[in-house]
Formats: structure tokens, C-alpha cells, sequence
């Protein structure tokens, strides 16, 4: 453990030294009932409470978004608080606690036996677009990859992350659906629609979505005229079902999609004017509709 | 399907959008949605018959009725960019949603999830998923905190510790991917040869978020943020058996400076 300096008093003022700590053993007791063991941190300790805001409805406030407004860091000017974040865990971990864990027990003490989940959910890591939130998946539903731009790598591009998930989920877990969810305002897109040259090394973020390309082709050839911004969103859902062709390409998908075994949807959420639409692949080797592109079925809207 | 006439409309939609470039992205919306409500004529509503469709439609439908629709302003800044202040790396399982367990809420926190939740090293060849997403979290999007989940019960974790290392009996992906954490088993095999394999995978889980903690100092933006006091790293367990959850201070793993 590294070197620590003596406890100090606790003051409002902060060193910028990340090093810096004082140790704290929180007793378990002192927190009531509880969850979080009685363990070392390190933590600077606020001089007063932070003011929570209330928001409608059940959520909790947006304590962890730069720009939070709070009279304590008003007061003290923009300032990194590791004892505000580290108290704002521990509060809402407390609460998921008691509010959830605590209220299914019994859910909760299956569920740690076994995984058993029907969907497995691809979605960009981006923020705004969690599909806990958006589509309510609660604990055991949906077994989750989150990464820049949504993306399917296909089969012949070697391991993967998300392919390494894709095996875990289709052949370990079995899960019946897979939903692959793009969403408005993407930056990874854009930068698929921006990059200039694909043979960039430097840039991990053109290497990963350079996996788009063949959106970002159909995309050119199908919106020429339109500006910009209109392409990037056209591109936002040819990417969708640029990665569930990607997903035929694993043979042991195409097999189980083939035998009704295994489902595989898009679905794109617009978080601007919050609507949702919803497609599922058509399965028929080989077989596209007639604009060439990929043949679905059931779509949906929701506003 | 549509009828002739709906389909004359459809047309001259299509043609509106193709033909008026300058649209703005809120007016091409509306059109591309009424498109949508055209082609598929009767209600623009989910399949009720299936249950899968179901499902979604109901949380999405609850997330707009009770969240989205209440905090239009919350929702409307969102629209406009991202700051969130936290990248999270938390494993795909099902029953560790950070959403859930740290109630991270809209904008909050840009969020990987791979098995295991793994970092590996920074690598110029391989790994461009998870470099484009540190990339892009600390490169644009500047995040003050990195905080790594790992979580009891991981089958990644145990499928690397099971491993028989001999070249047999792969799964293609997940063995290679799981590799990334092969230094932390060697630690705890090491460390521990006697306990069980349940309790080795325990201090496993623990051990790969403290490794993933020194890959992303390998890292030269994030090490660099660090060094200027603008980023924090952080590693956390999310034990669900016991409801329980710890913040493991050592996984920041940074080099002791003398003060």
C-alpha cells in the first residue's frame, strides 16, 4: 500500500497533489444497515453536506455531470471532490440496496446463482443511451456490450471484445434475441462520416469504426445531396444493419438464426424527439429486398 | 402495405427529402417519421403477439412516460452533448448494470461493457475497440474519473482460472480476450495455491480490476491527465451475493511520488 500522510484536518481546501489522502476505516455499524465492508479509503471528508437536487418523478439527480450546480462547489469554485464522489457511490449504491435489492431478495439470491437472460443487447457507450434506462432492463434481462458507434466486427476481423461477448452470450448463456441499438447524435458515426484516411494508426477510434464502412458507403450512395447532419443520422441506422449482417457471419449465429433458435433485431433511439423504432432481421440466406439492403420484418415505432 | 395513393405520398416524401438538403435534422425527422407511420399502415404501435416486442415496447414506453417527459430540460440539454463526468468499465453480465447498482443516470457516466470488464494494455495493433473508447472518453469527451467494476460471480474471471493453458479445449474469442488478465491468476495462484477455486476466483475478480487499473496508466492520455490532476482512477467490487460493495483502493496502482 502506498505511503500515506498523516491525517489532516478536514478542511474545505484541497490539495491539487492526487496523492494526498487522509485514511478513513469506515465502521459498517456507523453507515447502518449496509453493504459496504469495513474496509480503508481514502477520503477527503466535506465540511458540510452537499444539497441534493429533487428531480420529478424517481430519478435521483445528476450528481456526476460536469456541470452540477451545488452551493458547496459554488462556494469553493470549480473543484474535483474524490470525498463528494466517493460519498455520492456509496449513497446510491446504500439505496439501490435497500430500495431493490433489499425489496427482491429472494430474485436477487437466484439471480446470483445463475444468469439466465433472454436478450443480449449491443449499444454505444455513450451516456445518454444506457438500455437499463431506455428500455427498462431490470438485473438478469439482458446481457450487455457497450462500445463507441454500437458496432459488430464481422467473423473474418479476428478477436474481439465484442465478439468475444457475442460467443459468451450465443453459445455459453444462449440467449434467444440479440438487439443491436444505434441512436442519434453519435459521435462515433460521425467520426466514420468525417474520417478522411482509413489508414490512420494513430487514431484507435478511426481503426474501430473504419468496422462501418461499408455503412458509411451506402450511406454516400443513397443521401449525396442531403447535408452533413442528415447523412450522419442515415449512416446512424445503416450502421444498425451493417452490424446484424455482421452477425451472420458467425457461424454459429447463422445456424442458430437459421433454425429459429436465435432472433437478431436493430433498433434506434432518437433522444432528441425520444421515439424508438424497432426491426428484426428477415433470415433468408442470401436474399436481400430489392434496394439491396437488409430484408426485415415487424418494424415498429414508438413515440 | 400501403395503397397506390399512400404510396404516391410516400413518394413525394421521399423525393422532398432527397431534393431539400437544408432541412435541418428536426423537420427531417418529422417527415422521415410520418414515411414510417405511411408505410406501415394500421397502428404505429408494437406487435402485442409477441412477447419480445412486448417487452421492450413496455420500457421504452415507461422510460418516455416517467423519466423522459418529466425532465424535458435535463433531456434537452442532454440533445445537445454529453459531459459526463465518469467512463465506466463494467462486465456485459446481466446482473451488474452500473445504471442499477450506482443509479448512474442519463449523461452521467460514458460506459464500457465487456467480459470481465477487462482494460488491457495500450497496444498500437489490436484492441482498437477499447482504445477508441478511452480515446474518445478522455481525448474528447474529458472525463474526471475512470472507474472499473469487476463483480463476484464473473464467468470470464472463471473461465480464465479454469483455463488449462495448454492450448486445448478453446473457446476462440473469449480465451483470447480473457487473457488480458492472465498476470492477475498468476498473482493469485501464486499467492494462494491452496485455497479453493470459488475463493481464488473471488480474489481474482478483485485482482484483474487492480490489473486493468495499471493498463490504463499504460495509456500515455490517461496517464498524462492523471499527472495533471484532471483524471482519477478508481477500482470497485459489486459483490451481489452479499449485497455488497467495496471500493478497492489499491487499484489505483499509480507509482508512490514522495511528498
Amino acid at each position: 500500500m502506498a505511503a500515506l500522510a498523516p491525517p489532516s484536518c478536514f478542511s474545505s481546501s484541497l490539495s491539487k497533489d492526487p496523492f494526498s489522502t487522509t485514511t478513513t476505516v469506515l465502521d459498517h455499524k456507523k453507515l447502518g444497515e449496509g453493504g459496504i465492508q469495513k474496509t480503508q479509503f481514502s477520503v477527503w471528508i466535506s465540511s458540510k453536506t452537499r444539497p441534493r437536487i429533487k428531480l420529478k418523478a424517481s430519478m435521483e439527480p445528476p450528481g456526476l455531470v460536469q456541470e452540477l450546480k451545488s452551493d458547496e462547489l459554488e462556494s469553493v469554485g470549480k473543484r474535483e471532490s474524490g470525498s463528494d464522489l466517493f460519498d455520492e457511490m456509496k449513497y446510491r449504491f446504500m439505496s439501490f440496496k435497500r430500495k431493490k435489492y433489499m425489496e427482491n431478495l429472494e430474485h436477487y439470491q437466484n439471480l446470483a446463482k445463475a444468469q439466465a437472460p433472454k436478450f443480449m443487447v449491443i449499444a454505444c457507450a455513450d451516456s445518454r443511451v444506457c438500455p437499463s434506462y431506455i428500455l427498462g432492463f431490470q438485473p438478469g434481462e439482458a446481457f450487455v456490450v457497450r462500445n463507441v458507434a454500437n458496432m459488430v466486427p464481422p467473423y473474418e476481423g479476428g478477436p474481439s471484445e465484442t465478439n468475444a461477448a457475442l460467443e459468451f452470450a450465443v453459445n455459453s448463456l444462449k440467449v434467444e434475441n440479440i438487439l443491436v441499438i444505434g441512436h442519434s447524435c453519435c459521435g462515433g458515426i460521425r467520426a466514420l462520416m468525417s474520417m478522411q484516411d482509413e489508414e490512420d494508426s494513430t487514431s484507435f477510434i478511426t481503426r474501430w469504426v473504419v468496422v462501418g464502412r461499408n455503412a458509411r458507403l451506402n450511406t454516400e450512395a443513397a443521401t449525396s445531396n442531403l447535408g452533413f447532419d442528415q447523412q450522419c443520422r442515415h449512416c446512424e441506422k445503416e450502421s444498425v444493419n451493417c452490424s446484424l449482417l455482421n452477425l451472420l457471419t458467425y457461424p454459429w449465429i447463422e445456424e442458430k438464426v437459421r433454425k429459429g433458435l436465435l432472433s437478431v433485431h436493430g433498433g434506434y433511439y432518437d433522444f432528441v424527439e425520444c421515439t424508438f423504432e424497432k426491426w428484426t432481421l428477415e433470415y433468408d440466406r442470401g436474399k436481400t429486398d430489392e434496394s439491396n439492403t437488409v430484408a426485415v420484418k415487424n418494424r415498429s415505432f414508438w413515440r | 402495405m400501403a395503397n397506390q395513393s399512400t404510396q404516391e405520398v410516400i413518394e413525394e416524401l421521399k423525393k422532398l427529402l432527397s431534393e431539400k438538403g437544408d432541412l435541418g435534422c428536426e423537420v427531417q425527422g418529422k417527415i422521415e417519421r410520418l414515411i414510417a407511420e405511411l408505410k406501415w399502415p394500421g397502428p404505429v404501435g408494437p406487435h402485442f403477439v409477441d412477447p419480445v416486442v412486448k417487452r421492450i415496447f413496455d420500457g421504452f414506453n415507461r422510460f418516455k412516460t416517467c423519466n423522459f417527459d418529466k425532465n424535458p430540460e435535463l433531456f434537452a440539454e442532454l440533445a445537445k452533448g454529453q459531459h459526463p463526468k465518469f467512463l465506466v468499465f463494467a462486465c456485459s453480465d446481466s446482473r451488474v448494470s452500473p445504471s442499477h447498482i450506482l443509479d448512474f443516470q442519463p449523461g452521467e457516466a460514458f460506459m464500457a461493457r465487456n467480459i470481465a470488464n477487462m482494460v488491457p494494455a495500450f497496444d498500437k495493433v489490436r484492441y482498437s475497440g477499447v482504445g477508441a473508447i478511452i480515446e474518445y472518453a478522455v481525448g474528447s469527451l474529458e472525463v474526471r474519473n475512470i472507474l472499473v467494476i469487476g463483480h463476484s460471480k464473473c464467468g470470464g474471471i472463471r473461465r480464465l482460472m479454469t483455463h488449462p493453458e495448454d492450448g486445448s479445449n478453446e473457446f476462440d474469442f473469449i480465451d483470447d480476450w480473457v487473457r488480458i488478465g492472465l498476470s492477475a491468476k498468476k498473482k493469485v495462484l501464486s499467492e494462494n495455491p491452496n485455497l479453493s477455486l470459488d475463493e481464488q476466483c473471488e480474489l481474482c475478480e478483485k485482482e484483474s480490476v487492480r490489473n486493468s487499473a495499471r493498463n490504463l496508466w499504460s495509456y500515455p492520455y490517461v496517464k498524462k491527465a492523471v499527472l495533471d490532476g484532471n483524471l482519477k482512477l478508481w477500482g470497485g467490487y459489486y459483490d451481489f451475493v452479499h449485497g455488497k460493495f467495496e471500493i478497492l483502493e489499491d487499484a489505483q496502482a499509480l507509482p508512490v511520488v514522495p511528498f
